[in-house]
């Protein structure tokens, strides 16, 4: 009997068979890959200006809510204008090569790009405000901000993530006045800094309706 | 700060393409669409391995998702970023403007709601008022000045009117002529009274399609002078409506209805009003009317003339005219006659005696100076005609508006454009008027300049800009202005100047500052003239047997100025629930002497004009009688409104601008397709609209309607520890106006399909607005039903969902979780309310749709594939909730307003919560005209209606009787 593929059609068959089991590879890691979204917990993405928490938090003192000025009353923390960037740095460093994009932006009157860190995704509808109010410190999901030279994410920021805390959110809550504080919150706990505010619902937290609308 | 406002579930995978341009054209290969399979086989292996390390790098180089960026002010405009603020400025339409409050995120306006400071508006906002949104952000709008079709620049037009003035001015401007529409801003006409000190030659016409002519006549006749009634029907309890749609269009109607309704809700004390509807087509004051009698416009005038004999004391031959008489005149002083504009001009003047004899003067109307002047639209137009004709203008300025297209039939003005040397056009979009201009000048929209505009009863509003122009255009008083000696300062100054004078101190400026925040200039008003109407003769010619025609302006898109707006145009006319059409439209028993169907073709020949037209059988039409709506047919409206529906301006005369009659009418070939969103308006039993007079509904306070407990349920009952929403409809109070529909539109970024689209049954509205049909199909009641979800607690969606992509949250909303759904339709089949909509074609992206900067940043956008539906505006309950949690508090009754329930001119929506028996959704609930839909499938809907209660004349037809 004659052979009824060719040579040629069955190495085309083992090709495509190898191509598949490669794509499929590519495929599955390319989507892990993407939905990691940018600054992964180990690295930092690059900003227009290296601009250093580490510096202003840690070494300065400088309150969450000097930039992110409108972190107890929106959905968005904020982030500063360049106008807040200038009332401290029309006086100091005013001419250090690092700051230049900051006072061109003034002098142009044309924005800082910034590089977003924790990005979520445009369905799922995170309030800053809420959780603030609520005796979430900032350190529960930001990390050690104040020991960071470039921000980088340390939290997954993917949906079981947050249910862990939306589920049995106790822990992860402390006194709202000492909510910018960076010191964990066990320890702010055992210092005496326990919640002060209530969950009304602990089932709300868990609604689909909660984050998704 | 761009990145985080805009929520598109659809910006997913494939956004981060376009890395590897190198190996693209290759991969291209693999598709094997172009070349067929066999270009595939010719890939070499050297070429597959080069390929394989390719796509391996793709992955292994660190393919993310899109990075985001963000985006910060460089000095803060805001208080607070993604915070939404609101301004109150106001709309005017027709002359006469309307107070709103424009939702602007991040310096965007997405939304406009009713200002409650605004006598216009009190809070509610019609269709119009909310889809001004769409016309701001319309991609088709002018993006800049052209000369004869070519780009040209601001200068270049400044240079030519600058020369053009210099060489009028000897001639002390002859041969300059300004062209209006409507108009009542103070600021507009003291520019223009200005002009006219500087020019005294020139002339300002005035031409408003759907113009006020003849009830300003008929006040001229009754009074001597040009005087505009201003209607409180909350102090009527007997209603007369001659062909007055008062609840529907018209300066005030939004005020009106609110009134109306107000007076009708009023059960306990009195009575409910009354009111008696004649009318030549079905509008929504004849659905919500007591009695109505559909009449021929002839007929109308006699009816009219039989009323004020019995008045007098004679007799009247029709029945519910004598009723109607009866009624008025035990009512004097609580009582009032409306006529639509359709009456001739002795109609109103009779009108205007009768309520002076019944003593609604000064009670259920007033008379004001007209707001928009004492202006003939029709004489204005034909003198300015006439003159362009003899060629003795030399310069037209046409400040808005689009007479080319909307002109009556026999003023052929494109012809007449052709014979003025230089004309200029200056509005919003290019349309037919601006082709056949020199210059086309791109308007601002009235979101982004400074004006001024008075109310239907003179209430005066600052128009305040709420962004800046997003294609370079000019205001009106910066186009009157190049025509004026060149004077100081912005459009701001001079609307300032015109309420404030030139002072600048802190006083004036508080002043100033309180108007702007109020919307509403304090105690502007106008000033009630006492006025006693003459006695008018009046003998409507004898009615023959003939065809009639009546022109309405389109219920959607007005005079045409609407025809681009996609939401307008598939919003379901209120009557017909026709979508992207319009159609001549006939009652049955016309219809059936034509022997035509629905979707067959007519032609209408009356005068020099001819029309096919397709046929719409209307159930209250009237016989021999053909309403066209005027509007449609546009050519230059832009890719949304161009060559949707027939255009019925060429039938329109001058003399007769709303009806004609004797028109020859004859059946021609040809079908024509409609697309409706409702096919079946019978109620076959089922009564999903329950209609009660008022003695019956008295006699519920001992039964209610619905006063059995819901059957046995299977599945366990719901457990609710915190809030329960829920929702009330009156459907007594419901106008049929579409102002839900469209509010929810804009709130929840809901996409339009297009006429196609439609007729495969897939529109995307959330809460549709159902009519249907009580009695003969010649005189039928009609009965308006707002539908939005149910959110039923045994929800038959929900337990079919195979991923739990929709599910009952823990306040009682079945809430829609788009990331969850896959797209099985299954919910959708089991849902008896047909209230869940499918996107079956990524409708948010299609042509005509708003950019993504006009979307609610606080409402996903749905991408194709993904089941939608009301879920009671679950973003402005939230945004409540989280406010006053931060506070620490519970929300307060009434802190939850959904977008239908804030759009609704007459209140007719309650939403709130039940776990608080005192809120005023819980005392909706207690009432005994309370009950649910299909009730009997046991879903038990956490929205619910009132049964519509009537008032009829117990003389008129024994109470309880069907029919009307």
């Amino acid at each position: 009997m004659a052979q009824v593929f060719s040579p040629r059609a069955v190495l085309l068959l083992k090709l495509a068979g190898i191509a598949f089991v490669v794509a499929l590879a590519v495929a599955l890691v390319t989507i892990y890959k993407y939905f990691q979204g940018p600054g992964t917990l180990a690295e930092a993405p690059e900003q227009p200006i290296p601009f250093s928490h580490k510096h202003h938090v840690g070494d300065d003192g400088i309150d969450c809510r000097y930039c992110h000025d409108s972190v107890e009353k929106s959905s968005f923390a904020g982030i500063p204008s360049t106008h807040t960037c200038m009332s401290c740095h029309s006086q100091l460093f005013t001419d250090a090569k690092m700051l230049e994009p900051v006072r061109r932006s003034m002098a142009t009157g044309q924005p800082l790009h910034w590089t977003r860190v924790h990005a979520l995704p445009d369905f799922v509808y995170f309030d800053h405000s809420i959780h603030v109010a609520k005796g979430v410190g900032c350190i529960e999901c930001h990390g050690h901000v104040d020991r960071m030279p470039l921000v980088r994410r340390v939290a997954s920021l993917q949906m079981e993530w947050c249910l862990e805390c939306h589920r049995d959110p106790e822990p992860h809550r402390r006194k709202a006045s000492l909510v910018f504080v960076m010191q964990p919150t066990s320890v702010v706990r055992a210092a005496g800094g326990l919640p002060d505010t209530n969950i009304v619902s602990t089932r709300r937290l868990t609604d689909c309706s909660t984050c998704h609308r | 700060m761009n990145a985080p406002l805009w929520r598109d579930a659809s910006a997913g995978p494939g956004r981060a393409a376009g890395a590897f341009d190198g190996v693209a054209d290759r991969i291209s290969q693999w598709d094997g669409s172009g070349e067929a399979g066999a270009g595939a086989f010719a890939l070499t292996r050297r070429d597959f391995l080069k390929l394989s390390a390719a796509a391996a790098a793709l992955a292994t180089a660190g393919c993310r998702g899109p990075v985001e960026e963000i985006v910060p002010y460089v000095s803060p405009r805001t208080a607070a970023p993604g915070v939404p603020q609101f301004f109150a400025t106001a709309m005017t339409l027709g002359g006469a403007g309307t107070g709103v409050l424009v939702e602007s995120n991040m310096g965007r306006p997405t939304k406009i709601e009713g200002n409650p400071a605004h006598p216009a508006s009190l809070g509610s906002a019609g269709m119009y008022e909310q889809a001004a949104i769409l016309e701001l952000w319309d991609p088709d709008r002018s993006k800049g000045i052209t000369l004869r079709g070519q780009p040209a620049t601001r200068i270049a037009l400044e240079t030519a009117l600058f020369e053009r003035m210099e060489k009028l001015g000897p001639a002390h401007g002859a041969g300059l002529r300004i062209l209006m529409r409507y108009s009542s801003s103070p600021t507009l006409a003291a520019q223009v009274q200005a002009l006219l000190r500087r020019f005294p030659a020139a002339r300002v016409h005035t031409w408003e399609p759907l113009h006020r002519d003849h009830s300003l006549a008929g006040a001229r006749l009754a009074f001597g002078r040009a005087a505009e009634p201003v209607y409180r029907f909350g102090n009527a309890d007997v209603v007369v409506a001659f062909d007055r749609d008062f609840v529907g269009e018209g300066p005030g109607h939004l005020r009106h209805a609110r009134d109306f309704m107000d007076r009708r809700r009023r059960r306990e004390s009195a009575p409910p009003n009354r009111l008696y509807a004649f009318e030549c087509t079905p509008t929504l004051a004849g659905a919500i009317a007591d009695h109505r009698e559909p009449l021929a416009p002839g007929a109308l005038s006699h009816a009219l003339v039989q009323l004020a004999a019995a008045l007098q004391g004679g007799s009247a031959d029709h029945p519910l005219v004598a009723a109607a008489a009866a009624d008025l005149l035990s009512h004097r002083g609580g009582c009032v006659i409306v006529a639509g504009e359709s009456m001739p001009p002795e109609a109103h003047a009779l009108v205007h005696r009768l309520n002076g004899q019944l003593g609604g003067v000064g009670q259920a109307v007033e008379y004001i100076e007209p707001v928009q002047g004492d202006i003939d639209c029709t004489r204005s137009l034909q003198a300015l005609a006439s003159d362009m004709e003899a060629g003795t203008v030399d310069t037209l300025l046409i400040l808005g508006g689009n007479p080319v297209y909307d002109a009556a039939g026999d003023v052929p003005f494109r012809e007449l454009l052709a014979r003025v040397p230089l004309s200029v056009h200056h509005a919003l979009r290019p349309c037919e008027t601006s082709a056949a201009c020199t210059w086309h000048v791109p308007q601002t929209h009235f979101l982004e300049h400074w004006s001024d505009t008075r109310a239907f009863d003179g209430t005066a509003s600052i128009v305040q800009p709420v962004v800046a122009p997003l294609y370079d255009g000019i205001s009106p008083h910066e186009m009157v202005a190049m025509l004026l000696a060149p004077i100081g300062g912005t459009p701001r100054d001079w609307v300032r100047a015109q309420w404030l004078g030139a002072s600048i101190d802190a006083a004036g400026e508080e002043r100033w500052r309180a108007m702007l925040r109020e919307g509403v200039v304090p105690d502007s008003a106008a000033r009630t003239l006492q006025l006693r109407a003459r006695d008018i003769d009046f003998a409507p010619p004898d009615t023959a047997k003939a065809w009639s025609l009546v022109f309405r302006p389109d219920q959607s898109l007005h005079d045409g100025e609407f025809a681009n707006n996609a939401w307008l145009q598939e919003i379901p006319r209120t009557h017909s629930k026709l979508v992207w059409d319009n159609a001549a439209y006939l009652s049955p028993a016309s219809a059936r002497s034509l022997g035509v169907e629905s979707g067959d073709r007519i032609e209408i020949e009356s005068g020099h004009a001819r029309l096919v037209a397709p046929v719409w059988i209307l159930p209250g039409q009237p016989d021999d009688t053909i309403t066209l709506a005027l509007g449609n047919g546009r050519t230059r409206a832009g890719r949304v409104g161009n060559g949707v529906g027939f255009d019925a301006y060429p039938l329109r005369t001058a003399a007769s601008p709303w009806s004609r009659t004797g028109a020859n009418v004859r059946k021609v070939t040809g079908e024509h397709v409609f697309a409706t969103t409702q096919n079946h308006a019978e109620m076959d039993g089922r009564d999903p609209v329950r209609r009660l007079n008022v003695p019956e509904a008295e006699g519920l306070r001992e039964k209610p309607l619905e006063d059995e407990p819901p059957p046995e349920t299977l599945y366990p009952e719901w457990k609710y520890d915190s809030y329960r929403w829920a929702m009330v409809v009156d459907l007594t109070s419901c106008i049929g106006c579409n102002a839900c529909t469209i509010a929810c539109q804009a709130e929840n970024n809901i996409p339009t399909v297009g006429k196609e689209e439609v007729r495969r049954g897939r529109e995307m509205h959330w809460i549709r607005v159902d009519r249907y049909y009580e009695g003969s199909h010649g005189k039928p009641r009609t009965h308006f039903q707002p539908v939005p979800c149910m959110q039923c607690e045994n929800a038959p969606c929900e337990v079919v969902c195979p991923v739990g992509a929709t599910v009952h949250d823990s306040e009682g909303i079945n809430v829609q979780i788009y990331n969850r759904c896959v797209g099985t339709r299954f919910c959708s089949n089991n849902c008896p309310y047909k209230v869940r909509r499918f996107n079956f074609l990524h409708y948010t992206r299609r042509d005509g749709e708003p950019p993504l900067d006009a979307r609610n940043p606080q409402v996903t956008l749905r991408m194709r594939g993904i089941m939608e539906k009301c879920n009671y505006c679950l973003q402005r309950i939230t945004r409540a909730r989280i406010e006053t949690e931060r506070e620490g508090r519970r929300i307060r009754d009434g802190e939850v307003v959904t977008a239908c329930q804030a759009a609704c001119p007459t209140l007719a929506i309650t939403f709130g919560d039940l776990s608080d028996s005192r809120s005023a959704v819980s005392q909706a609930k207690r009432s005994p005209l309370d009950y649910t839909l299909l009730r009997e499938l046991n879903t038990r809907p956490r929205t619910s209606y009132h049964a519509k209660v009537l008032n009829p004349n117990p003389d008129v037809l024994p109470p309880g009787s069907g029919g009307g």
